[in-house]
């Protein structure tokens, strides 16, 4: 308990002197993914090779603990495949007081490391864009960036380390202080993808954001289409509440030519 | 109700009559949406429905949203998530009401500054401003408790900021702060009052908002010219005036759904913009937030709240005359809720006898210049408390300030007003030419 408390006192304070340098230069490129725009859809192929991308790398260290593993079915998987994936897991079952294989029922697991945040969430909790001037009228057009946040991180590290109080640092380009824990997880040609798709670095990044935007937010495509519907119903309505106005009107206006 | 004389319910049939002898309830209804209602009210006037819709809408969608939530610091982050993950429609339904709380501050800002623009505080409508600015300050309450419940990063650290603004009272203030969040520190006692009176207050509200309309269908609507309504007979009334059914119901629904398209555009499409994406990391309170910015309606205010910083020379008059009892933090407090007072007592603040600022020529140009310092002051509150931010958020606050107390109470006495239609229906036609029957 003492070491976690001190552990989180220290990233806290990481954190905090990371914020005080926070530097609002720091370019995040913009990616053309898939699944931004009121049209735009996940593509599943790449939800499926970044969940290869976080399996055998990231959830070493990051959790998901907010993800049901059942919800891999959005990914193309069937309930075989999810239940076989999901075994890989393990989890403390109290009515047995033992650990039993994950059933699709169960959440992904927590992060294993303690200073390592959980991933659930990690999509919408950064913003990659915020101008100009703080506005953050550019993710009008942009998108907010989460995703894009996490590419950079990835790919963002210069290869610089430095020790401070007993661990070593890395020196990241889109790490706000500049300096971060984590030792770089990817280098490129970390896994083999089934389908051949290209494996680079920035490849995998993208790969292992949009699954993460997935993580973070499955239910996008529910939420556009009722934006759509509902769009669309009140636009018709608004032309005839318009019509009817127009129309209740015209007596009150212009009495002698109705 | 009305002063203004207009056709009263009748009832006709037997059973009518018998209800209306025991409670007379469809005369009260009747008397509510047949109210005459100033026939040249402009498009700013849309803005109630917009907010009485916002108001349900927010009260629909909170009642099921909390069949879902669990009130504890462990639990609650997680509930959001069951609602996002898990329960039907959960994902649009809490998008709904996160930003329908943008909608409605949107909404009555845009209803409050019509109501500055057009005089509509000033005599007889002063019960009903105040009341109004109650609302707002309800609104303010359980938006910000709202806030806290997904126990994100700037739920609590929101919550430790703005409860601290009552610990900066001096002498009483640490005991008030423990009271109000049941504990040293923002806990799960501080949750748990937080959901309970976030769910309590919007009642409330709904309960001042006919109070609200209470008192403005007494003294009759405003409307862009302020002049009055002629209340001679009902003739003389009808020629200015149109039943609030069908006349200003429709154009009222037709406005709200055009608004609503881009109300739901947001939700469908960019459900995230309008939120701190902090607020999706667990509350850690070991962990301070680089920036902790509230949520855009209250940016104004907390800009004013920062701007007074010890080195400026009337905080520091303040500390020496009251020898050291309102310090910065406390200064910041006061004028936070006294840039708020100052707007509930313009009625007795702005001496001019014009009404609508339409006639207003120098006031006019003063109110657009609000208007620009209310954005400005929005725009510093996102910004990191150091220059230049804090000297526009300084010089912000001070033009508010100076609105309402030096502006508008000399303006009423040099001013000279510009011709105004001597009655609404003059001004109908003006805007309406082919109005005129050829009878008259």
């Amino acid at each position: 308990m003492i070491k976690k408390l001190t552990l989180s006192a220290l990233s806290a304070l990481m954190l905090t002197a990371g914020a005080a340098a926070a530097n609002e230069d720091i370019e995040i490129e913009d990616v053309a993914f898939s699944f931004e725009g009121p049209f735009g859809v996940y593509d599943k192929a790449q939800l499926q090779r970044g969940l290869q991308v976080y399996t055998e790398v990231c959830s070493a260290c990051h959790g998901l603990k907010y993800v049901p593993l059942r919800t891999l079915e959005d990914l193309g998987y069937s309930e075989k495949e999810v239940r076989a994936y999901a075994s890989q897991f393990e989890i403390y079952d109290p009515e047995l007081d033992d650990t039993r294989p994950r059933r699709p029922t169960d959440h992904f697991p927590m992060s294993s490391l303690a200073n390592a945040p959980d991933l659930s969430l990690m999509a919408k909790a950064r913003a990659g864009f915020k101008g100009p001037y703080g506005t953050g009228i550019n993710q009008l057009f942009k998108g907010i960036g989460g995703p894009e946040h996490i590419v950079a991180i990835l790919t963002g590290f210069t290869g610089k380390e430095k020790e401070q109080a007993g661990s070593t640092l890395y020196e990241n380009r889109a790490f706000p202080s500049g300096y971060m824990a984590m030792t770089p997880p990817l280098s490129g040609e970390d896994v083999e993808f089934a389908d051949g798709s290209p494996n680079d670095l920035k490849s995998e990044a993208e790969d292992v954001a949009a699954f993460l935007m997935w993580a973070a937010e499955p239910k996008m495509m529910v939420r556009k289409k009722f934006g759509f519907l509902a769009v669309f119903m009140l636009t018709v309505l608004s032309v005839l509440l318009y019509l009817t106005n127009k129309r209740l009107w015209r007596p009150v206006k212009h009495p002698t030519q109705s | 109700m009305s002063g203004i004389p207009h056709d009263t319910y009748e009832p006709k049939s037997g059973f009518e009559k018998w209800l209306d002898e025991r409670l007379p309830i469809v005369g009260l209804i009747y008397d509510t949406i047949m109210i005459p209602t100033p026939k040249n009210l402009n498009w700013w006037w849309i803005w109630g429905i917009v907010l009485a819709f916002a108001l349900v809408l927010q009260i629909v969608t909170g009642v099921v949203l909390a069949m879902h939530y669990t009130p504890n610091v462990d639990l609650a982050m997680k509930s959001v998530e069951h609602i996002m993950r898990d329960v039907n429609g959960g994902a649009v339904l809490r998008y709904t009401h996160a930003n329908g709380a943008s909608l409605f501050f949107f909404a009555v800002y845009v209803h409050i500054f019509r109501g500055l623009f057009y005089g509509s505080y000033k005599a007889p409508r002063e019960v009903t401003w105040i009341i109004g600015m109650l609302i707002y300050l309800v609104m303010m309450g359980t938006g910000f408790m709202g806030y806290v419940l997904p126990w994100g990063q700037m739920s609590f650290w929101g919550a430790t900021v703005i409860t601290g603004l009552f610990g900066a009272i001096p002498f009483i203030g640490d005991s008030i702060q423990t009271w109000l969040l049941g504990g040293p520190a923002v806990d799960n006692a501080t949750l748990n009052r937080f959901f309970s009176l976030h769910y309590l207050l919007p009642f409330i509200i709904a309960a001042l908002v006919i109070v609200h309309i209470w008192a403005f269908h007494t003294t009759g609507n405003n409307n862009p010219t302020g002049v009055e309504v002629r209340r001679g007979s009902k003739e003389e009334a009808q020629r200015d005036t149109l039943p609030f059914w069908p006349y200003f119901v429709i154009k009222d629904l037709f406005a709200l759904a055009v608004i609503l398209v881009i109300f739901f555009a947001i939700v469908g499409f960019m459900p995230n913009y309008l939120g701190a994406p902090e607020n999706y990391i667990e509350a850690n309170p070991l962990a301070t937030p680089a920036e902790i910015v509230p949520e855009w309606y209250f940016l104004p205010f907390y800009a004013i709240l920062r701007s007074f910083t010890s080195d400026v020379w009337v905080v520091e008059f303040a500390h020496w005359i009251t020898g050291g009892i309102i310090d910065a933090k406390f200064f910041g407090v006061l004028a936070m809720f006294g840039a708020i007072i100052v707007m509930a007592l313009v009625p007795w603040l702005d001496t001019s006898r014009i009404r609508s600022g339409r006639y207003r020529p120098m006031f006019r140009w003063w109110f657009y210049l609000l208007v620009i310092d209310f954005i400005v002051l929005m725009w510093c509150g996102a910004r990191p408390a150091q220059p230049p931010y804090s000297t526009i958020s300084l010089i912000g606050a001070t033009y508010w300030f100076a609105y309402f107390l030096v502006i508008l109470p000399l303006l009423g006495i040099f001013e000279k007003p510009a011709k105004m239609p001597a009655t609404i229906e003059e001004d109908f036609l003006n805007h309406y030419p082919s109005a005129k029957t050829p009878a008259e």
